[in-house]
């Protein structure tokens, strides 16, 4: 085997999941707030519309207000849309100073039907300059009590499409 | 077989683990780079990563010319929220009884 220096881990996070759902229902899932805040964070997702260039926000729920969290905790962009099939946005998330300096990164929903009437759902997440949002999206903050980004979101999303409740605990 | 047989059966194998140890150091990685890192023929390398793609661990997307291979943690997720969690709560939760018992 050959030894190489290690290059810093690439910026692009891919996290994919089959459902047994349509695309309607995984794409209801993602951009209704009636949805949003059955899963994963919670929190009540906005668009103003499906074009590209409207504005995107998703507030708190309660629980993350009364821990001290600001109203809109993520905001973005839709950059182009083709509903149910394909969102692709920006990304910010708002929860303390030092994530808001990242800036926005880019976020793309893929949403394919496959033969077994099962339905494909890719989250390809772009975090170019986003350490610390990467590092929380990613799963790496669980421990310490940040979630278990986009695999626990999309892990729960399932078994709420699935079975209409959520995972334990 | 199942989701969760392909998933087992991916990891059942210590040059896919290794696969997947590499694209958690680093990920969006070509074939030639995996290749690299291994004493195997290209086509035994393909071989395995088909595996890996088809248990959903391994994502392939295509940027430019070249097709990159991205680590999906998804799966082991799955594996996680449907496995682990279940008889590791349980076993906590027998210790608490446990600990309840002896200082009753």
């Amino acid at each position: 085997m050959t030894t190489m220096t290690e290059p810093t881990r690439a910026t692009t996070q891919v996290h994919s999941i089959y459902i047994r759902a349509t695309p309607q229902a995984i794409w209801d899932a993602i951009t209704t707030p009636e949805w949003t805040n059955r899963y994963g964070y919670g929190g009540y997702v906005e668009y103003d519309d499906f074009t590209p260039g409207a504005a995107f926000r998703v507030h708190a729920s309660e629980e993350f207000l009364e821990a001290g969290a600001p109203d809109v905790i993520i905001d973005g962009e839709v950059l182009e849309v083709d509903p149910p099939r394909r969102m692709v946005q920006t990304w910010r998330m708002l929860m303390d100073p030092d994530m808001v300096k990242e800036g926005f990164t880019r976020l793309t929903y893929e949403i394919d039907s496959r033969e077994d009437g099962s339905t494909k759902l890719t989250v390809i997440h772009e975090l170019e300059n986003a350490p610390r949002l990467a590092l929380i999206v990613g799963g790496g903050m669980e421990d310490r009590g940040a979630g278990g980004g986009h695999p626990w979101v999309l892990s729960d999303l399932k078994t709420l499409l699935e079975t209409g409740g959520r995972l334990a605990g | 077989m199942t989701d969760d047989d392909r998933v087992f059966k991916a990891l059942a194998d210590p040059t896919r683990r290794f696969l997947l140890d590499r694209l958690f150091v680093r990920d969006g990685r070509t074939l030639t780079e995996l290749e690299s890192d291994l004493e195997m023929t290209r086509f035994g390398v393909m071989k395995h990563l088909r595996l890996l793609e088809e248990a959903g661990l391994v994502v392939a997307r295509r940027s430019g010319r070249e097709k990159l291979h991205y680590l999906n943690p998804v799966p082991i997720r799955l594996i996680h929220d449907r496995w682990i969690d279940k008889y590791t709560e349980r076993r906590v939760s027998a210790l608490t009884d446990l600990k309840k018992e002896l200082e009753a």
